[in-house]
C-alpha cells in the first residue's frame, strides 16, 4: 500500500470533433484490495467524468470490461492493482470498433458471430409440454456447460494473430461456440453441416496455432483442445468429402 | 430523427425481456429488444444458483409438487404476495424448465447411486434412483421444503441467458445493445413507445410500438452496498413512474442478501449454504442454529440477513477496515465440490479477495440484493395506468414475491413470467391496432433534448452528479437498510428531499458527447431519487414488520392493518410520492399463518374477512 499509481490511458471520442487519439496520464493513490474497476470509477468520478469505459457485473461474470492492461488483454474488474507495477497502461481491445477511450463494440461483433455460426440448437423435434424432458448424461451436460462458460469478452479475438490480420476470421470464441454444439446431442447438425460453416480459412483452417487465446482467456476455457478437436474433425470431413463419402 | 416502428418494443434484453420477445416472435410479430449492454451481459447472467421448479426428480426432491412450491413461495413472501400469481408461477415453472432443456440449456442431471451431501456442516448420505438417471436434477436453497432448484453448475443464469439469446438469434429478433430508454412516449392513457439515447453516438432515437415491455431488472444501485451489477440502476422503473399514472408496487420491499463479500459486495451464492456451508462469528463459531433451531443457515434470506445483523449488533462481528462482517465457511465441502459445483464462488474468492475457500474463511455481510418492488402490473403483466405498457421480471411487481422472495425464485420468475406475460402480450397484439400521435412524440423528444442541452450547458446549476448520487445511496444505507425505525426514516426522507431538489440542479463537468457516462447518470438521477423517496416513504408508512421490511418500532406482522400492497405514484410536479394501497391478494389459497421461521408475533386479521376470501382447491 501507499503507492501512487500512474495510469496511462488511451483517449479518443469519435463523436467529439475536437478529440484526437492520444494517451493521457492520471495519478491515483492505491487503496487496499483495489481493482481496475475501483480505480477507473474513481478516476471518472473524481478526475475526468468524460472518461469512457465499460463495466457491468464488476465480478468477472459478464465480460464487459475487456481491455489491454500493460500489453495483455484481460478483464479489468478482476485485475488487482497490487499485481501490477506502479505504471499501468490501458488501451482498448484491438480488432473491435472503438466506441470511445477504453470502450469497444463487442456487442455487434458477437451478434454477427451468432448468425455466422448459427449459434443455436438445430432440431426438427417439437417441444411437448406434457412430456418428460429428454434424458441427458450429466457428464455430457457438464461438458457442454464447460464450453458455454464463454463470457464473450473478446480478449481471445484481440489477442489472436489471425484475427489481427484478417477481419473475417471467426476466432476462438466462435470456434468454441461451434464445438459447444458439436458435442450437444440435441443438435442434429452433421459434420458436413459444420464443415460448411468452419471448414475454410476464415474458420478452423485459418488458425495459425499461436494459441494466445488459450493463454489469455479470463475464464480459462480449454480453447487449445477445442481448436485441435475441430481441426481434426473438419480435416477428416474434408478427406471424406474428397473421397466422395 | 431516427424512428423505428414495431409491434413490440422490449426495453431490457435480460432473461425476462428476451423470453417475452421470443413469445411474440413465435406468434409472428415484429419485435425489437433494446439493452444498455450486449444482451448476454445482462444481470440475469450473474445469477449463479438456479431456478426453482417442482420437478421432483432428485432424491431430496421426492414428493415435491407445485402445491409445495406454491406454499414455500407464499410463506417466503410473508403472505405479501398475490396468491393467484404465485400459483400460476409454481404451476408453470416445471414446464418452462423442460422447455429450456429443449432449447439448449445444459441442466445438471440426476446421477444414479449413492452420494453425499452436507447440511449444517454435517455429512449425510442420499441415494439417487436409477430410473431417474439423466432427468433434470435440483439442489437445495433456503426457505424450501424440498430440493427444487434446477441448475447448471453455478452459472445457471449465464447458461440460460446464452440459450435464450441463441433463441432470439434463431428467430431473427432484432436485439440492439447500447440503447437506453430515457422516457416513455404516452398520452396519459396509452403507451406508444420510448425515447432512446444511443450509447454509441449519444443521439436520441424514437422507438414506437403497439406494446412496450419494461424488463430492466432491479434497482440495487440506489444503495451503495449492493450485489447488483452497475446497470441495475432503476432507470426502467423510473421512466414508468415518471408518467405519473403508473405506480411502483411495494417500494419498501427490498431484499438484503446474507452473503455479499466484504468489501466489494459481490454475491456468493446461497448454494454455498444450500450445499452445507455455515456462518461463523468472530469466535469462528456457528450461531444461526441458536436463533433458528430448525432451519439454521437455511432459513429464508430476510431471516438470515436479520439474524446476522442482530448477531453483529450483539458484539460478535469481525471488525475490519470496511466495517463489521461475519464469516462464511465452506472449507469442509472439500476441493472436489468447491472446484466443480461452486467454481464461480471459488473464482470470486480468489480474484477479488485473494482467499482460497478450501482453507480460508470468506468475509461476508448482508448487502442489498433484490427489489421485490417494481412496476405494478396485473396478472397478465399489464402495468397499472397505461394501456400497452407491460413489465416482467425483477423490474415488475407482478407480484409473486411479496415481502421476500426465495432464492431461485427470481431467476425462475424471469423465464416463467416472461413466458406467461409474453403470451398475454401476444393476445393483446392480436386484438389491437393503434395510432401514434406525432404531436406527443415530438414534444417528448423535444423535452428530452432540452434536458440534455441544459445539462451540458450547465443551465440548471453546477451540482456534481456523482456526488449527489453517492449521497442518495448513503441516505438509503443509513435510514432504510435491514432494520428500519421512524426516527431514521424521517431523517432519511428529509435528506432525500434535499437531494431531490439538488438533483434538479445538475451540471455536467464533461462535454456530454458520444458514449458519455456522466450525461447518462445525470439523465436518470432525478428518477432514481424519486424511487429512493418511494422506498423511504413506503417504509415509514408501513407500521409493521413483514418479510424483508423490518421495523424495530413495530416488530409484529400486522395482518389486521397491513395485509396489503403499497402503490407509490409520482404525480407531475409532486415533491413526494403519493401512497395508495390495495389488497395483497384477490383471494387466499393459504390463509395467513406462521412461516415457521423468523420468529416474531402476528397481529391476526379478522378471521371472517380471511374466511370470506379463502378458496378451496
Amino acid at each position: 500500500m501507499g503507492r501512487t499509481l500512474k495510469f496511462d490511458i488511451f483517449r479518443y471520442n469519435p463523436e467529439d470533433p475536437a478529440s484526437t487519439p492520444h494517451m493521457q496520464a492520471f495519478t491515483l493513490e492505491e487503496t487496499e484490495n483495489m481493482t481496475l474497476f475501483i480505480a477507473l470509477n474513481r478516476l471518472r468520478e473524481e478526475q475526468d467524468p468524460g472518461l469512457i469505459f465499460d463495466f457491468c457485473c464488476r465480478a468477472g461474470i459478464c465480460g464487459s470490461c475487456g481491455m489491454v492492461v500493460n500489453g495483455r488483454p484481460r478483464l479489468a474488474c478482476q485485475t488487482k492493482t497490487k499485481d501490477l507495477p506502479e505504471t499501468i497502461t490501458l488501451l482498448p481491445l484491438p480488432v473491435f470498433k472503438l466506441v470511445g477511450d477504453l470502450s469497444v463494440d463487442t456487442g455487434v461483433w458477437f451478434r454477427e458471430m451468432y448468425q455466422a455460426t448459427e449459434s443455436w440448437i438445430h432440431t426438427n423435434k417439437q417441444f411437448d409440454p406434457a412430456q418428460e424432458e429428454e434424458r441427458m448424461d450429466n457428464a455430457v451436460a457438464e461438458q457442454i456447460y464447460e464450453l458455454e462458460r464463454c463470457v464473450e469478452c473478446g480478449c481471445c479475438i484481440a489477442a489472436c494473430g489471425t484475427a489481427r490480420m484478417r477481419d473475417d476470421f471467426l476466432g476462438a470464441a466462435a470456434l468454441n461456440r461451434v464445438a459447444r454444439f458439436v458435442i450437444d446431442p440435441r443438435d442434429q447438425r452433421t459434420d458436413k453441416d459444420y464443415f460448411e460453416i468452419i471448414g475454410n480459412d476464415y474458420g478452423i483452417f485459418g488458425c495459425m496455432g499461436l494459441l494466445a487465446c488459450e493463454d489469455i482467456c479470463p475464464k480459462n476455457l480449454p480453447l487449445q483442445n477445442q481448436l485441435g478437436f475441430l481441426r481434426r474433425k473438419m480435416g477428416i470431413t474434408a478427406i471424406k468429402q474428397f473421397l466422395g463419402k | 430523427m431516427y424512428t423505428h416502428t414495431s409491434d413490440l418494443l422490449v426495453i431490457g434484453a435480460g432473461l425476462a425481456g428476451e423470453r417475452v420477445a421470443v413469445e411474440s416472435a413465435l406468434a409472428g410479430f415484429d419485435v425489437v429488444c433494446l439493452s444498455i449492454v450486449p444482451a448476454r451481459r445482462s444481470h440475469s447472467s450473474a445469477a449463479q444458483g438456479g431456478m426453482q421448479a417442482a420437478i421432483g426428480n432428485c432424491a431430496m426432491g421426492e414428493g415435491d409438487n407445485t402445491d409445495v412450491h406454491f406454499m414455500d413461495t407464499v410463506k417466503g413472501s410473508d403472505w405479501g404476495c398475490d396468491q393467484e400469481v404465485a400459483r400460476m408461477f409454481a404451476d408453470t415453472a416445471p414446464i418452462e424448465m423442460r422447455r429450456l432443456a429443449h432449447w439448449g440449456v445444459p441442466w445438471n442431471r440426476v446421477v444414479p447411486g449413492k452420494s453425499f451431501y452436507f447440511k449444517g456442516g454435517e455429512k449425510f448420505e442420499k441415494f439417487e434412483k436409477p430410473e431417474k438417471e439423466g432427468l433434470i436434477t435440483a439442489r437445495s436453497f433456503g426457505g424450501t421444503a424440498k430440493w427444487r432448484t434446477c441448475y447448471t453448475s453455478d452459472g445457471t443464469g449465464h447458461a440460460v441467458m446464452c440459450t435464450m439469446d441463441n433463441k432470439c438469434a434463431e428467430l431473427g429478433i432484432t436485439v440492439l445493445d447500447r440503447k437506453e430508454a430515457i422516457s416513455l412516449i404516452h398520452d396519459g392513457e396509452k403507451c406508444m413507445g420510448a425515447v432512446v439515447r444511443c450509447l454509441r453516438t449519444g443521439k436520441l432515437e424514437v422507438y414506437l410500438a403497439k406494446a412496450t415491455a419494461i424488463c430492466t431488472g432491479g434497482y440495487g444501485r440506489l444503495y451503495s452496498a449492493t450485489t447488483n451489477a452497475v446497470i441495475c440502476d432503476g432507470a426502467g422503473n423510473a421512466i414508468a413512474q415518471e408518467t405519473g399514472v403508473v405506480p411502483i408496487g411495494n417500494p419498501e420491499s427490498i431484499q438484503f442478501h446474507p452473503t455479499g463479500i466484504v468489501p466489494t459486495d459481490i454475491l456468493v451464492t446461497e448454494g454455498c449454504r444450500g450445499d452445507g456451508g455455515t456462518l461463523l462469528d468472530v469466535h469462528e463459531e456457528r450461531f444461526m442454529h441458536i436463533y433458528e433451531p430448525e432451519k439454521a443457515e437455511l432459513a429464508s434470506r430476510d431471516v438470515v440477513a436479520r439474524r446476522m445483523t442482530e448477531h453483529m449488533r450483539a458484539g460478535h462481528g469481525v471488525k475490519s477496515a470496511y466495517g463489521e462482517h461475519l464469516w462464511l465457511d465452506i472449507r469442509h465441502l472439500g476441493d472436489q465440490h468447491i472446484s466443480t459445483k461452486l467454481r464461480e464462488v471459488d473464482e470470486i474468492c480468489k480474484n477479488f479477495l485473494g482467499v482460497d475457500a478450501r482453507t480460508q474463511l470468506i468475509p461476508v455481510r448482508p448487502t442489498q440484493h433484490y427489489t421485490m418492488s417494481g412496476i405494478r402490473t396485473d396478472k397478465t403483466g399489464a402495468a397499472y395506468g397505461l394501456k400497452g405498457l407491460y413489465s416482467a421480471g425483477e423490474s415488475a411487481c407482478w407480484d409473486m414475491h411479496g415481502f421476500n422472495r426465495l432464492g431461485g425464485n427470481s431467476l425462475a420468475e424471469t423465464v416463467v413470467a416472461g413466458g406467461i406475460i409474453g403470451k398475454c402480450i401476444v393476445e393483446y397484439l392480436q386484438g389491437t391496432e393503434t395510432t401514434y400521435s406525432t404531436a406527443v412524440i415530438n414534444s417528448e423528444v423535444k423535452r428530452q433534448q432540452q434536458r440534455i442541452d441544459d445539462l451540458i450547458a450547465g443551465r440548471l446549476g453546477k451540482e456534481n452528479v456523482y456526488k449527489v448520487r453517492a449521497e442518495m445511496q448513503e441516505a438509503l444505507m443509513t435510514g432504510c437498510f435491514v432494520f428500519r425505525n421512524e426516527k431514521d426514516l424521517l431523517t432519511c426522507i428529509e435528506t432525500l428531499q434535499g437531494i431531490y431538489e439538488r438533483s434538479g440542479r445538475i451540471g455536467l463537468v464533461s462535454n456530454g458527447l458520444g458514449a458519455n457516462h456522466e450525461l447518462g447518470a445525470a439523465l436518470k438521477l432525478r428518477g432514481q431519487v424519486r424511487l429512493a423517496l418511494g422506498i423511504a416513504a413506503g417504509a415509514l408508512a408501513r407500521k409493521e414488520s413483514r418479510g424483508s421490511h423490518n421495523r424495530e418500532d413495530f416488530p409484529a406482522r400486522d395482518d389486521r392493518n397491513w395485509l396489503n400492497r403499497t402503490l407509490a405514484y409520482w404525480p407531475e410536479n409532486a415533491d413526494m410520492p403519493v401512497l395508495k394501497y390495495e389488497d395483497a391478494t384477490p383471494h387466499f389459497e393459504i390463509p395467513p399463518g406462521d412461516r415457521g421461521y423468523g420468529g416474531g408475533t402476528i397481529i391476526q386479521a379478522d378471521p371472517e374477512l380471511i374466511a370470506a376470501k379463502t378458496i378451496k382447491r
